[in-house]
């Protein structure tokens, strides 16, 4: 069992949502069961994982077998492989995303339209999340990245708000185009890979596998994306050029400003369960494509291009937040301020330093938590009125006490006040970003002075959201039902509770989750640092 | 005997547990319960605190530093940080001042607070200041302390909107918070700046290697001067000084009890301990001292003269602490952190009492906050008035009262260093005599000027508030003699106890001469004088001849300016506030929705359009078909050709 614990965890889901088509649509206890039921076991699978994990930059639980070999004459050998494995950044956001999950499965308890088809493409988008974030081999990895969108674009425009097509099929055309560009990037990687062991004796094997695509030995010569030839496009030259568009490709996912429209749309007119999947787990598939494929594999494209992608991080921050104070709508808000914070995973990814990248990771996983409680707070207000306008709303906490004070701790924890998880990852960002200029000469320290204002923004947004809607004499916009606002329920407890202790945790005791993310930062900054000079002076 | 490691870490422990229990139970506590709670809390806090002095005390001077580290908080690369306490004689005597006067608030606000709704809210908030408090002065690390600093905000902040449904209350609550974080942040740059030069976090491990580069960090001043102005940055903001000090007289919308705790005795003197703390390496920063002493004097000043305008009992307090700050960061600025350090003390204890009993006079007449509806309350409420004339006497600086002989030390070592410093600080002094008996007079003497029914209802307060009050006064009374000059014949014990922590910055500050007993006398006979002829003349203006401040309108010229407070919160909205909520407006409507958003939408629609333009090409006939086939070949066998 030990073994296959990774596919149990990817695997479940999908034989759930099987078995989910066989059964007749009025069982509708019995969907939320089974996703429940599954969501469950995912977690009781997880825990030997995090038990067993040892801290080291290697890859852990993995799985390898053959998927696809395909001889094709003289182009070589295709080959493409079921491998599949963790480490200290993976493993942390497979913990958030079953964590999640579980709890959007909660969420989901107030569904009421086709529950059946709701509840299949949940446990599909599961298993793709899942999926991705364990996936070594770049086909595999690309075939759970696609995987999401369906599942994720059927959930906005079936269950959605009252803009859902257009929020949907905005959504679709986004991430389909930055699908395409990395498509396109993996192709040209296929082409210019070999796999190591397999090629030996004269028979030329392409691999996806992604290990193999870090290793700069294992570039075929005079082949598109080989780092002693690359081959000059235009401006830059072709290793460039794959870089810029993979990172196109996981900033449009990210979301990075001004490739963010599509985010506050989807929030707005997705439901609550599919807004904090969308939050706390999609939007993390952007950096950690970034981290898992964009860095390593053209690490000389990654410390050229720092500075820019650490001033596109910067523009986030600042953007986001100053488009959140402008927010008319609680969602909206959340969504850009979701892209405020994503900005610091850029930043610190950008730095190339270990602090910065651990602190990136940590943020990914901090804004996970935090954003799933942000969300599902405007869930538990839109359940009761149907409304979201911040100003049709004022002195909800004399009729709403325990939901307020749990709006007060996650919109602090949001801040990234000091105890709670996301100060952590804010200080590692700005340590790495501040150390760059002196270690790797990637960034300059004003960007870090200049991040810190969005923490000013933060706050600026965040206190007059809480004294227009939850201070002040209780008032209603008069359509809204003053009868509806009640306080929260046991359901909603359950949800929000864990939430905010998790952000507490994380922000109190942060070292065993660290532990396991800074081997990995560590070995990732080697290699970026050490493979980056070495491709540079060889041109 | 019980370990004193284990005793450090239950300091803030008491309160950390009294807040969880009351917070959770929020609903569920009777308001006895709460109030032994939290008040229990508290006491323990200060019992341990009182242990852990004495025990200082009786360790030789070389042992009473002592760290204790609970765990690793978070380490990565080379960064590390632990949750760690460090007791010293600086943190000592922050602890006492914390818990001791937190205590008596504490029970003062079970007086005070009595009919409030949100009774248990209120304590479960105070718990938990008083726990960030004490992590801010006990942390052994910049994170820790900066965690303590951002946590008091954070109960500043609720404290503050503490009464939500009044809008005005939040906004101030709102421009606390923001304000203060803009100076967090300037710390937090501060901090990370330390971190990534020196390579560590913790005092110990900073101060160490700054004194061991001291040669290369003050010839290459630029560094040390960054470091200390962005820490500065953030005591602007806490300790209330120009520019960030716009707050703090808006934050008396808080319950009084409150505006004593954190906004007179404790959180405001953040600032001032975060400088003493790091006394090595502002000894180094030359030009940062100087800005400290600038801004506290031009603060002190600047807040005095507001306050001589302003009517409402609470607001002349708020002006005064400001102004008193900026003394204290005066103290600093002149390389003299015990003085600053004692100053400290005494105006704890002062004006802890002085709003305590502003508070009183508050409760008395039914909350009723202008003096120029108080007046001839001495006799209805004697006790409350004994207390306050004590309070109105330390902070004028008559002697043997407390600000006495901290002020003096002040005042002394502006002397020594720079003439025209001594002028204006003794000016600030003296204006601070003259508009606390002004304060004093107006409520307390002269004619009763509170409607028939708020006099009718008049009532001396319960004996929960008027024991805060007795003690406070008692200290007000005798906290000075911890630090009795030389010239008057006392030793000094505070600079004494203090001296290992100062130790080691003395060799960088200059050297100035003693003041002879001479001039000290004359100094101290001079000042003295001076503020008794402003009391007098205070006197007779406003107990004598009943002169009653004019009405907001009838008010004209400087004075209006004065009662404005000089326009700065206009100014600030005018040129800060709206233009961000225009800039995020103006992002947000035509930036993202009219930029961005359309340029999406629009790549959306050509795709359609042109698609839809493209299908007319295809219209089903053939002898169209049939022509467009024939022009092709004619324009390929035409291109052939010309090669």
């Amino acid at each position: 069992m030990q073994h296959y614990l990774i596919s149990l965890l990817i695997f479940t889901p999908l034989v759930a949502a099987c078995i989910c088509l066989f059964l007749p649509k009025k069982f509708e206890k019995a969907f939320r069961a089974v996703a429940l039921i599954v969501n469950v076991q995912q977690i009781l699978w997880l825990l030997p994982m995090l038990v067993g994990f040892r801290a080291s930059g290697m890859f852990q639980f993995v799985e390898r077998s053959n998927w696809i070999t395909l001889n094709l004459g003289s182009w070589g050998v295709l080959k493409a492989e079921y491998l599949v494995g963790v480490d200290g950044m993976s493993l942390p956001l497979v913990a958030l995303s079953v964590f999640v999950l579980l709890i959007a499965t909660i969420s989901s308890w107030s569904i009421q339209k086709n529950v059946k088809g709701y509840f299949v493409l949940l446990l599909i988008l599961n298993a793709a999340v899942i999926g991705s974030f364990v996936a070594l081999d770049f086909l595999l990895f690309y075939l759970f990245f696609e995987f999401m969108l369906l599942p994720m674009f059927f959930l906005i425009a079936i269950w959605g708000g009252p803009r859902r097509e257009y929020a949907s099929i905005k959504f679709l055309l986004y991430t389909l185009l930055g699908s395409i560009l990395i498509l396109v990037v993996m192709i040209g990687l296929y082409t210019s890979v070999s796999d190591p062991v397999a090629s030996q004796g004269g028979l030329l094997v392409h691999s996806f596998n992604l290990l193999h695509m870090m290793e700069p030995m294992n570039f075929i010569s005079n082949t598109i994306l080989d780092p002693n030839n690359p081959w000059q496009i235009g401006w830059f030259n072709a290793r460039y050029w794959a870089f810029l568009l993979l990172f196109i490709g996981f900033a449009i996912k990210l979301p990075m400003v001004p490739l963010h429209t599509w985010l506050p749309d989807a929030h707005v007119e997705a439901p609550t369960p599919v807004s904090v999947i969308l939050a706390a787990i999609l939007l993390k598939i952007g950096g950690y494509g970034l981290l898992r494929i964009a860095y390593p594999i053209f690490p000389e494209a990654a410390m050229h291009f720092g500075m820019f992608v650490g001033i596109m991080g910067v523009l986030s921050i600042i953007y986001g937040a100053l488009n959140a104070m402008a927010s008319k709508d609680l969602k909206r808000l959340i969504a850009y301020s979701s892209v405020s914070h994503m900005g610091f995973v850029l930043l610190g990814a950008a730095s190339v330093t270990e602090e910065g990248i651990a602190g990136a990771v940590y943020q990914m996983v901090s804004h996970g938590i935090i954003s799933a409680m942000l969300f599902l707070i405007a869930g538990v207000l839109y359940d009761r009125t149907h409304d979201r306008i911040i100003d049709h709303y004022s002195g909800l906490s004399s009729k709403m006490q325990n939901f307020t004070a749990l709006v007060l701790v996650g919109f602090f924890a949001s801040m990234g006040l000091p105890g709670f998880s996301g100060f952590i990852a804010e200080v590692m960002v700005f340590l790495g970003s501040f150390r760059s200029n002196a270690t790797n000469g990637v960034l300059h320290e004003s960007l870090a002075v200049i991040a810190t204002s969005g923490l000013i923004l933060s706050a600026a947004y965040y206190l007059w959201t809480l004294q227009r809607m939850f201070f002040g004499p209780f008032h209603l916009k008069a359509n809204i039902e003053s009868d509806a606002i009640v306080d929260l329920t046991s359901r909603e407890y359950v949800m929000l509770v864990p939430l905010a202790i998790a952000a507490l945790c994380f922000g109190i005791f942060p070292q065993p989750m660290l532990d396991m993310i800074d081997p990995f930062a560590k070995y990732l900054t080697a290699l970026v640092i050490d493979h980056g000079k070495a491709i540079t002076l060889n041109p | 005997m019980v370990n004193t490691e284990f005793l450090i870490s239950l300091v803030p422990l008491f309160p950390l547990l009294g807040f969880l229990i009351v917070a959770l139970n929020v609903r569920r506590l009777s308001h006895g319960v709460t109030a032994f709670i939290a008040c229990g809390a508290i006491l323990l806090s200060f019992i341990t605190s009182v242990v852990l002095f004495t025990k200082l005390l009786s360790a030789p001077e070389a042992e009473r530093s002592i760290t204790v580290t609970l765990y690793q908080w978070f380490a990565a690369g080379s960064f590390s940080a632990n949750i760690s306490f460090l007791l010293d004689p600086l943190s000592s005597l922050f602890l006492l001042i914390i818990t001791g006067v937190g205590f008596l608030i504490h029970v003062y606000s079970i007086g005070y607070m009595h009919d409030d709704k949100g009774f248990n809210r209120f304590f479960s908030y105070l718990n938990l200041f008083v726990f960030f408090m004490l992590l801010l002065v006990m942390g052994s690390n910049y994170l820790l302390m900066f965690v303590g600093w951002e946590g008091v905000g954070l109960c500043s902040y609720l404290l503050i909107g503490f009464w939500f449904k009044n809008q005005n209350y939040n906004d101030a609550a709102n421009k606390a918070f923001i304000m203060n974080r803009v100076g967090d942040l300037g710390l937090l740059i501060g901090i990370v700046l330390i971190a990534w030069k020196f390579g560590s976090i913790s005092y110990p491990d900073v101060f160490a290697n700054a004194l061991q580069n001291s040669e290369a960090l003050k010839s290459h001043g630029i560094l040390i001067t960054w470091i200390t102005m962005l820490l500065f940055v953030g005591a602007m903001g806490k300790s209330a000084q120009i520019p960030l000090y716009t707050w703090l007289p808006d934050a008396m919308a808080g319950p009084t009890p409150v505006s004593a705790l954190i906004h007179a005795a404790t959180m405001v003197t953040a600032g001032i301990y975060m400088i003493a703390r790091n006394n090595v390496l502002y000894a180094m920063a030359p030009a940062t001292l100087t800005v400290v002493m600038i801004v506290g004097l031009a603060t002190a000043i600047f807040a005095a003269t507001i306050a001589l305008k302003q009517n409402d009992i609470k607001k002349v307090l708020a002006y005064s602490t400001v102004s008193q700050l900026g003394l204290m960061f005066l103290a600093l600025g002149l390389g003299a952190f015990t003085a600053g350090i004692f100053h400290m003390a005494t105006h704890a204890f002062f004006k802890a009492l002085l709003f305590l009993g502003a508070g009183s006079v508050i409760h008395a007449l039914g909350n009723e906050q202008d003096i120029r509806n108080m007046g001839g309350l001495k006799k209805y409420l004697p006790v409350t008035y004994m207390t306050f004339l004590i309070g109105v006497l330390a902070i004028s600086g008559i002697p043997p009262f407390a600000g006495f002989f901290s002020k003096d030390e002040i005042l002394a070592n502006a002397f020594a260093q720079n003439k025209i410093v001594w002028v204006l600080a003794v000016g600030a002094s003296l204006l601070t005599a003259f508009y606390m008996f002004r304060l004093f007079f107006l409520t307390f003497f002269g004619k009763e000027r509170a409607s028939h029914e708020k006099m009718h209802h008049i009532h001396e307060s319960p004996k929960s508030i008027l024991i805060p009050l007795i003690v406070l006064a008692i200290l007000s009374l005798a906290g000075g003699f911890m630090g009795v000059p030389e010239v008057l014949h006392g030793s000094h014990w505070l600079s004494h106890y203090l001296a290992p922590v100062f130790a080691s910055s003395t060799q960088f500050l200059a050297h100035h001469d003693h003041l002879s007993h001479a001039t000290e006398y004359a100094l101290m006979g001079g000042i003295v004088g001076a503020t008794i002829i402003l009391i007098i003349f205070a006197y007779s203006r406003y107990a004598k001849n009943n002169h009653v401040p004019a009405t907001d309108e009838t008010t004209t010229g400087l004075q209006r300016v004065l009662m404005n407070k000089y326009y700065i919160d206009e100014l600030y909205n005018a040129i800060i506030v709206k233009p961000l909520y225009h800039i995020s407006a103006v992002f947000e409507a035509f930036i993202e929705r009219l930029g961005i958003d359309k340029l999406v939408n629009a790549s959306g629609s050509f795709v359609v359009w042109g698609s839809r333009t493209a299908r007319l090409l295809q219209n089903g006939s053939i002898g169209y078909y049939i022509f467009i086939m024939v022009i092709g070949i004619v324009l390929i066998l035409v291109a052939n050709n010309l090669k």
